[in-house]
């Protein structure tokens, strides 16, 4: 314990390693079994099995499906740009994976003397004991999804095919438009929680033992910012950029092999963030009844809500069929963009009346 | 470790930099320009500013380039557009090499001055860079704010104007 690299305790070096280690494979487990998951749950709402064959009740179809698509030949259009079309599926899903260094997955916990917070980007001064995390947290993930919208816009151009150039300018478009309300449904929290810090977000949800979540406070905000975020990672109903009928598979049309799993994968990724996300800054991360008491437990509060709403969101896929083009335009402009500044005004209101 | 990762970084920086100006391709210039962005954002949380870096990577990278990348695309430009005309290269090295010169000669002339005024790095570590930007904000500069907010809205209402055929 006593020795020291650069001025940091070695179990400084070892946590982080550790956080960064867990909180990836964590995404990267998820990722495979959500796959399994969708077509279980679809499969058992719509009076079917979904995959049976390969292991228990299908269990490990993923594994098999990611061998299958890791010996697919992999095919380079003749006509694309072959640089940008090589990047694209690594800059869909490299943001999605850096979203997670600033989500806080659990309380403070302590390993041989040592106390860990949990969560990748944050480290704990041990004379004050408080909690220091990337104080832009907010922003660093708005950061981020803005990034994400290069990989399907590049996808679709260096394809070279008119199916792929429309469905990356559809997903791009709506990516834009949504991220607009999103963004807005967050500002109305931060001006509750006064900070941008994700870690600090979490603290203020922790009254009433765990049950102050921002949802009970900002009903509307959460509602938005879970539409809004369904959106933007093009999922059922606005998963417009691949709709079959209409364009083959959109930006991916053209892709294939390992380069199509990736994209596959960062759609997943994406899903993923965006409930611990949401978890994040509506459900109270991982707090919940007697949380503070014993840390791991936050840690099952917070896999368990974020279980919940990936759930939430297969069952919405089942549920709901797909918007139009020009309906999908005009809800995130002229219904969801105008409700979310309203919303932001009234908070400011109330929030200037009660202060 | 700081320095190592200030080496690393201004590494990248300086080949995507290269890279944006050399690429054939002008999307490929495009994404290193972005790249290029990114490593001025961390540059900025270097300097304890995190609040600009955030924004650096959401206007800069985030929409700016967006667009760029958009024209680029929908323009269409071939490999081919961009012939080579020798005399623009020579008037382009000439006035690159002067302003070389002129830089050299600031930097050799010039030393490095400790920051001054009230804001010290431990005063942004104390209260945040994003308090301490919105507070001078919404009042000292609060008459700034509202006209390029004004600027914006006129922005808007012209975008909208153009891009409807019939009012």
């Amino acid at each position: 314990m006593g020795i020291e690299i650069l001025g940091l305790p070695m179990m400084y070096y070892i946590a982080m390693v550790a956080k960064v280690l867990v909180a990836f494979l964590f995404v990267l487990l998820t990722v495979a079994y959500a796959t399994y998951a969708e077509r279980k749950i679809i499969g058992h709402m719509q009076v079917r099995l979904g995959p049976m064959r390969t292991g228990w009740h299908g269990l490990l179809q993923p594994i098999a499906d990611g061998l299958k698509l890791f010996f697919k030949e992999e095919i380079i259009p003749s006509q694309a740009s072959t640089f940008a079309f090589l990047i694209a599926p690594v800059i869909a899903l490299v943001p999605a994976f850096m979203t997670f260094a600033v989500i806080p997955f659990g309380g403070v916990i302590e390993v041989a003397g040592y106390k860990i917070p949990l969560q990748v980007a944050s480290y704990i001064d041990v004379a004050s004991g408080k909690v220091y995390d990337v104080n832009v947290g907010v922003l660093y993930i708005l950061a981020m999804s803005s990034l994400g919208v290069y990989g399907i816009v590049l996808a679709g151009w260096a394809s070279n095919s008119k199916y792929s150039l429309m469905g990356g300018l559809r997903a791009s478009a709506q990516l834009i438009s949504y991220e607009l309300s999103a963004g807005l449904a967050i500002v109305s929290v931060f001006m509750l929680s006064q900070t941008l810090s994700l870690n600090e977000i979490v603290n203020q949800q922790s009254s009433f033992n765990g049950l102050g979540w921002y949802i009970f406070k900002q009903p509307l905000a959460a509602f938005l910012f879970f539409i809004c975020s369904i959106a933007e990672i093009n999922r059922t109903p606005f998963d417009l950029p691949e709709a079959e009928t209409e364009l083959v598979s959109g930006f991916c049309t053209e892709y294939s092999s390992m380069k199509y799993a990736m994209f596959f994968m960062a759609e997943y990724a994406n899903m993923i963030t965006v409930c611990a996300l949401t978890t994040t800054l509506f459900l109270g991360g991982w707090n919940g009844p007697f949380a503070t008491v014993f840390p791991l437990l936050g840690l099952v509060y917070f896999v368990a809500k974020v279980y919940f709403l990936i759930f939430f969101c297969m069952w919405i896929r089942a549920t709901l069929p797909r918007y139009r083009y020009d309906q999908l335009m005009h809800l995130g402009w002229k219904v969801l963009l105008p409700i979310s500044l309203v919303n932001i005004v009234v908070t400011g209101i109330i929030g200037y009346f009660i202060k | 470790m700081e320095t190592l990762f200030f080496a690393i970084i201004t590494l990248v920086a300086i080949v995507s930099a290269i890279l944006v100006i050399s690429c054939k391709n002008p999307i490929n210039s495009a994404l290193a320009l972005v790249m290029t962005f990114f490593c001025l954002a961390t540059y900025y949380v270097m300097l304890d500013a995190p609040f600009m870096a955030a924004i650096q990577v959401m206007v800069y990278a985030g929409a700016i380039m967006v667009l760029i990348v958009f024209t680029i695309m929908l323009l269409n430009i071939r490999v081919d557009a961009t012939k080579k005309h020798s005399h623009k290269i020579l008037l382009g090295s000439i006035i690159g090499f002067f302003t070389l010169i002129n830089t050299v000669y600031i930097l050799m002339k010039s030393h490095a001055a400790a920051p001054t005024g009230p804001f010290t790095g431990d005063m942004i570590k104390q209260i945040g860079h994003t308090e301490l930007i919105g507070q001078e904000m919404f009042t000292k500069f609060l008459l700034p704010f509202e006209i390029t907010s004004i600027l914006l809205l006129v922005a808007i209402v012209g975008a909208v104007i153009l891009a409807k055929k019939k009012l």
